[in-house]
Parts: C-alpha cells; structure tokens; sequence
C-alpha cells in the first residue's frame, strides 16, 4: 500500500481525475460532493507532494528521475513519460499544490453563488494535472505539453463567465498572445532537437555543458531568445503582457491560482530550468534581464493610475514577473525562485482578499467606491495588510527577503548593473505606493459605495451592506498570510540559496565577462566585485530599500488619508502624462493598430474575400454551374415521347451495326 | 426445291426487311396497338434469322431461342395490353405522343 502511494505520478495525475470524474459526472452531483471531490484529489496530490519533497530533501540527490516508458521513438530520438524531481521543481510542485489546495478551499465559498460550480472546480483541477505536468516533467516535450494545456485551462477560465462579451473576449486575447510564444517556445525546442539530439533536462544540460559561453549570437544564444519569447507571452513581459491584466474577467480565484500564483511564473520556471543554456548565453541573458527590469517598471507605473482592484494586482503581478526576470537575467536564478515562491504566497493572499472585498460588497471593483472596509471585514483587511507589506519588501515579511536578494544581485552580480538596481529600487517605491494607495482606498477613510445600489458586475452575489465572507474564504487568507510572514525567512544567511546549488550549473565567471560583444550591446557597466564580498554594501543596499518601501508606504498615506483632494489635482495637473499612464501607454491601441487591424484586414480582404469567395467558393460554384449547364441541354432529350427513344435506339443500333461492318471490310 | 438448297442470304434478306418493317412501323406510327404489333413483326423478323441459321448449321441453340422469344412475347403482350386497356381508361387514347408524362 506504502508503495502505490509512493509513485511521484500520481501527484499530476491525482487532479486528472478529479476533473474527470466532476467533469463527466458533475452535473448530477449535489455541489458539496463536487467540492469534496475537487478537494480531496487536489489535497491527495498536495499530500504526495510533501512526501516526495521529504525523500529528495532527506535522500541528499541532485535529482531524481523516473521514466515511465516511451512517448515517442524514432530514429535516435526518443521522448518518454518521465518525473525529475529536484530542488527547483520540489518548490514549484510544493507551490502550486499548496497554494493550489488553499484557493480550491477558497473557491468553495467564493463561487457558491455562481452557475456552472462543477465546470468550474473540473477546471481547476485540470488545471492542476497541466501545470504539475509542466514542472515535473523530465524533458522539455512533456513540459510544452503542461505548458500549453495550462494555457487551455486559463483560456477556459478567463473566460468561465462566457455570456459576457468582454470575458470571451479576454479569454480568446490570453489565448492568441501566448500562441505567439509557444511559437518561440517550439522553434527552441526544434533547435534544441537539431544541435543537442534529445530534449531530456539531463543530456541537454550535460551536453550544454561541454560548450563555451558564447561571446556572440550563437546556437545557445538562440535558443536562450527563443525561449524567452515563450516565456514572455506565458509570464506576461513586454511585449506579450498585454492579456494578462485581461485575464481579470476571469473569477478571483482563477486570478489568484492561475494569473498571479502559478501559471504566470511557469516562464521564470523554465529560464532557471535552462539556466545551462542561459548561462552561457550572455546575450540571451542580457535580454532577459532588460525585458524584466523594463517590464516590472512599466507595470508599476500603470498600477498606480488604475482604479479596478483586480487590475492594480494584475499590473503588479506583471511587474513581479518582471522582478523575477531580472533576477534570471543577471544569473541569479535562486533569487528569482525565491521570489516566484514568496510572491505565489502574498500575490495569492492579495488576489484573494481582493476577492473577498468583492464578494462582501457585492460585485464592486472599483476601488473608488470602497473605502472603510476595515470595519466591516477585519480579517480580510488585516491580511491583506500583511500581504501588502509583504510585497513591498518591510522586514521581516516574505518579500522583503526575496526583493532585497534580485536587487543585490542585480547590483552585484557579474552580469548585473547598477542601473539594473536603481530601476529596480524605483520599481519597489512604486509598488509600496501603489499597494498602499489600494490599501488606504479600499478599507480605510469612510465608505463610499451605495449601500444598495443594482449589482450588474460578473461577481454579483447580491449582498446589500458590506460584509465580512465566510470563514472558509477566511482560512486560506489567514493562513497564505502566515506564509506571507515567515515564507522568506528560508532565505535568511543564503540558506535558500545553496538550496539551490544542486540544480545551478556553475560556470565560471571570467567565461562570462570577459566579451566585448556586450560592451556592444548595451549601454549599461559591469558590475564590479564578486558577490558576498562587501557586506557593508550589502546591507547599504538593504537599508536603501526599506527606505524606499517606507517612502511609498509614506507617499500613499499623504496622498490618500491625510490629502485625499490632492491626487486628483495631481493627476489634473500632470495632464497629459496621467492619461498616457492610466490609458496603459496605449499599447492596446498600438497594438491593434499596428498589428490586429492589419491582420484582420488582410484576413478579410485577402484570405476571406479572395481566397475563401473568390478561388474556393469560386471553383466550387463553377462546377456547379458547368454541370447545370450541360444537364440543360441534356434534359431536353428526355421528352416523354416514346418513338423519340425508340428512334434514337434504332439509330445508335444502325450506328453500331455500321461500324462493325465498316470494321469488318477493312 | 429442297429447302436447304434455296441460299441463307434470302432468309436474312426477308428477315432484315421484317425488322426494318417493324422499326419503320414503331417510328412513324401513332396508335400505341400499332406500335405492338410492329415489336412482334421485329421479334419475328430476328425469329427467322435464329430459324434460318439453326437450319444450315443443323444446331438446336436457334430453335431454343425462338422459343425463348415466343414465349417472352406471348408474355408481354399479355401485360402490355393490360397496360393498354388501363391507359385507355384514365386517358381515352391510345395516341402514344399524347402519353408522355413521363419526363423532366
């Protein structure tokens, strides 16, 4: 029995079958047994997890592998089913079934007044087997297949509410836009298939190995930019973030589980994954961490002018992601898991609360028409606290141990930059702004929804007064916020760190920095001094970012407890820049100008009123019509008149007798 | 005169123009008992070529056929004058060009 329970595939299998069995049999069953099956198998898989967590931790190996046979052989090629378990897919796997566990539980309360309970929970369970897919997978192959089936569970998700226009909507744009990084994503792979011969993590990584660091574009090189496509569009980075703020139509746990917590960092996953193949990609790198650093600014500066709830955390959870790239990007992979694990926990703390704030006042989002919530939901708010200081980086809370780790590295880290860093600590005085803006709006100052206006919002549950949610949406929140305190203190005297070692190939840093190639390609210096060197510094920097978390958390207070007139006359004041921000840049405008309107008119003009009408239909028709055309004149030869037949009978006879005799005397 | 000494080509003679007889009759007439009987002096006219040929090759495979087609004609014009007789009552003729619905 022992043994059954031991086998590590049944962590994604465990919530297969909990969405089959509530996707085929779930319309008859009552909605507490839906429930109860959506949890157990998710709290089974959770439960495996942890012990298979002990066993790596416990047995000392880098890396356990398990293949359960063949997926597909030809020629030398060969894919299997296989598990690696290692130290950085024990910590993902362990996120995503405990937070994972948390938000079902979450769920259960949340979506009690919704139609469609039983597709939601199969969803989320499907969910679940795909991204356990993805990160426990031993090879590249398997890992595209979790891969895109969480992008099938998130577009199913977004768009759960599918009456409603803009969700559909919404789901079809998250759809698209990651198809644009799978593409990069597959030609990775097919590279990887060319030069490497396998697309097992071990062989590529021994072979990776054997390579120098490249000093210009080369294979590694390629594949490292191909990869990053994909991960843009599945992490939300510039320039494919645009579907993530979207996804917000989706319900709120789904923005918690799926768009904040897990599917988001499967992009930062697979960069640490192939951090062979980056690291000795300066270049792809270099790219990594510019696209990380410029998206986490961006995104911060839009979430300081939005006024939906949801939309605040979408752009920051954007411009986390952004964080964790950097990280990646200056080769500090440790310090982007890290902060992958502690944002899962306070950016799912958030999401959630956040959903309990709608739920408890009916469907509102808009943050304007909150305010003084604290005394109605106590828990709710004092959580969301917590998970406020937390992502902006006060000690002794989660995030300001992984925060203050990606900016260290990104001071100090061979392949960091001090501009690197200044954006960085710009973008946590921002985040601490705008997450205490959306503190401050929602639950303190005085309430300024109507307390029975007509809730038309997808979230409606038809409450009237503000009112604090069940205890089983309180659960999780408390308990995400437990994990939002003590979560980063793993990584306090590097601990975290060397945990990590097993999975971080080393290669040695003058490889590395020494290639004119990047004094070429970037304006920005190299970091100077080898990490850990000056302590001092280090704890500078600390108190630098702190510093900024305190001035954001100061900033807020003035600009809406103290002055709360005073933003809008900013935002009055500021003009043109303000609706630049708060129109997010306009990249949705430029995007459909630039690409979906030419796009779509080519579509219509050329494949639709070309292709499709005129040459397919066209060809189709003409047929048709030559076929008409000759049966008209054909008909005419049926007429009903027997001695007609007859004639015509006796002269083909005539006709055949002649031949044969003309045949006959040549 | 013998019979087998007058020549086969004066029965295939007779027998062509029996059949040509039939085929002129069933074209140019109207009355559907007319066309009738034309098919039965085609059937004849084909009948004297199986006889005349059976005849000269001293075989028994022509007489086999000519009874064969008696018995096939004696057969149809059993039904087709039942036919005639019912088209006569539901359409009062026997104009065979008056009785073509049977057409596009």
């Amino acid at each position: 029995m022992k043994l059954f329970f031991w086998q590590p595939w049944l962590i994604p299998i465990l919530p297969l079958a909990g969405a089959l069995i509530n996707g085929l049999f779930g319309k008859r069953f009552t909605k507490s047994l839906v429930a109860t099956i959506a949890l157990f198998f998710t709290g089974a898989s959770f439960l495996v997890a942890c012990a298979h967590a002990y066993t790596l931790t416990s047995s000392g190996a880098a890396a356990l592998e398990t293949s359960y046979g063949t997926w597909i052989r030809t020629g030398n090629f060969s894919v299997d089913f296989g598990i690696y378990l290692d130290h950085l897919s024990m910590i993902m796997m362990l996120v995503v079934t405990g937070v994972g566990f948390l938000i079902h539980i979450y769920s259960v309360a949340y979506m009690d007044h919704e139609g469609g309970y039983y597709r939601f929970f199969t969803y989320l369970n499907f969910f679940m087997f795909f991204m356990l897919t993805l990160v426990l997978a031993n090879n590249y192959l398997l890992m595209f297949v979790g891969w895109e089936g969480v992008g099938l569970a998130s577009y199913l998700l977004i768009g759960f509410f599918f009456l409603k226009d803009s969700a559909a909507n919404a789901g079809k744009k998250a759809f698209i836009t990651n198809r644009v990084g799978d593409f990069g994503f597959l030609i990775a792979l097919f590279l990887l298939i060319q030069h490497f011969g396998t697309l097992r993590y071990a062989e590529v990584f021994s072979i990776a190995s054997h390579f120098p660091a490249e000093t210009s574009a080369g294979v590694l090189t390629a594949i490292g930019l191909l990869m990053l496509v994909g991960a843009c569009g599945k992490s939300a980075q510039i320039p494919l973030f645009v579907w993530l703020p979207d996804a917000m139509e989706g319900p709120t746990p789904v923005s918690a589980l799926i768009h904040a917590a897990t599917m988001v960092t499967a992009g930062v996953y697979m960069v640490c994954r192939s951090n062979a193949i980056f690291s000795r990609a300066p270049i792809a790198l270099l790219a990594v961490a510019i696209i990380g650093t410029l998206t986490s600014f961006f995104a911060a500066t839009i979430g300081i002018t939005q006024t939906d709830i949801k939309r605040v955390l979408a752009y920051s959870t954007v411009s986390q992601l952004g964080y964790m790239f950097m990280a990646a990007g200056v080769a500090a992979y440790s310090a982007s898991v890290f902060h992958l694990m502690t944002h899962a926990f306070f950016k799912a703390l958030l999401f959630l609360g956040a959903g309990s704030v709608i739920h408890g006042i009916g469907g509102e989002q808009d943050m304007r028409k909150m305010g003084g919530l604290r005394k109605y939901m106590p828990w709710t708010c004092w959580t969301m606290v917590i998970a406020t200081l937390a992502i902006s980086g006060f000690p002794p809370f989660a995030g300001f141990f992984s925060k203050d780790e990606i900016l260290w590295q990104a001071f100090s880290s061979p392949h960091g930059s001090k501009i690197f860093w200044l954006i960085g600590v710009i973008t946590a005085f921002m985040t601490s702004f705008y997450m205490f803006r959306l503190v401050f709006l929602t639950f303190f100052g005085e309430y300024r929804g109507q307390a029975s206006q007509a809730h038309s919002s997808h979230d409606d549950h038809g409450h009237h007064a503000p009112h604090e949610s069940p205890w089983l949406m309180l659960a999780p929140l408390v308990l995400l916020g437990v994990l939002s305190v003590i979560g980063g203190w793993v990584g306090i005297g590097n601990r975290f760190e060397h945990f990590l070692d097993p999975v971080i190939q080393k290669v040695s840093v003058e490889q590395d920095t020494a290639h004119p190639g990047e004094a070429v390609t970037t304006p920005v210096s190299e970091g100077e001094g080898a990490p850990g060197e000056s302590k001092g510094l280090e704890n500078l920097l600390m108190g630098v970012s702190v510093l900024v978390a305190f001035a954001g958390l100061g900033l807020a207070w003035f600009l809406y407890i103290k002055n709360p007139a005073l933003p809008a006359k900013i935002a009055a004041a500021s003009g043109g820049l303000y609706k630049l921000v708060l129109n997010k840049y306009w990249i949705d405008e430029l995007y459909s100008a630039a690409i979906i309107g030419p796009l779509v008119a080519f579509s219509r003009v050329v494949l639709w009123q070309t292709v499709d009408q005129k040459v397919i239909d066209g060809s189709v028709n003409e047929i048709a019509v030559a076929a008409r055309d000759v049966s008209q004149v054909v008909r005419q030869q049926q007429s009903g008149l027997v001695r007609s037949y007859a004639g015509w009978v006796a002269a083909g006879a005539a006709a055949v007798v002649a031949y044969m005799v003309w045949m006959g005397t040549r | 005169m013998n019979v087998n000494e007058i020549p086969i080509s004066y029965y295939l003679l007779l027998s062509a123009f029996l059949f040509a007889c039939g085929v002129t009759g069933f074209l140019i007439k109207r009355n559907i008992i007319t066309l009738f009987m034309s098919i039965e002096l085609m059937l004849n006219g084909v009948n004297l070529s199986f006889i005349a040929f059976a005849t000269r090759l001293g075989t028994l495979d022509g007489h086999i056929f000519v009874f064969f087609v008696m018995v096939v004609a004696a057969a149809e014009a059993a039904v087709g004058l039942a036919i005639i007789i019912s088209v006569y009552r539901t359409r009062e003729t026997l104009n065979v060009d008056r009785v073509n619905l049977l057409k596009l």
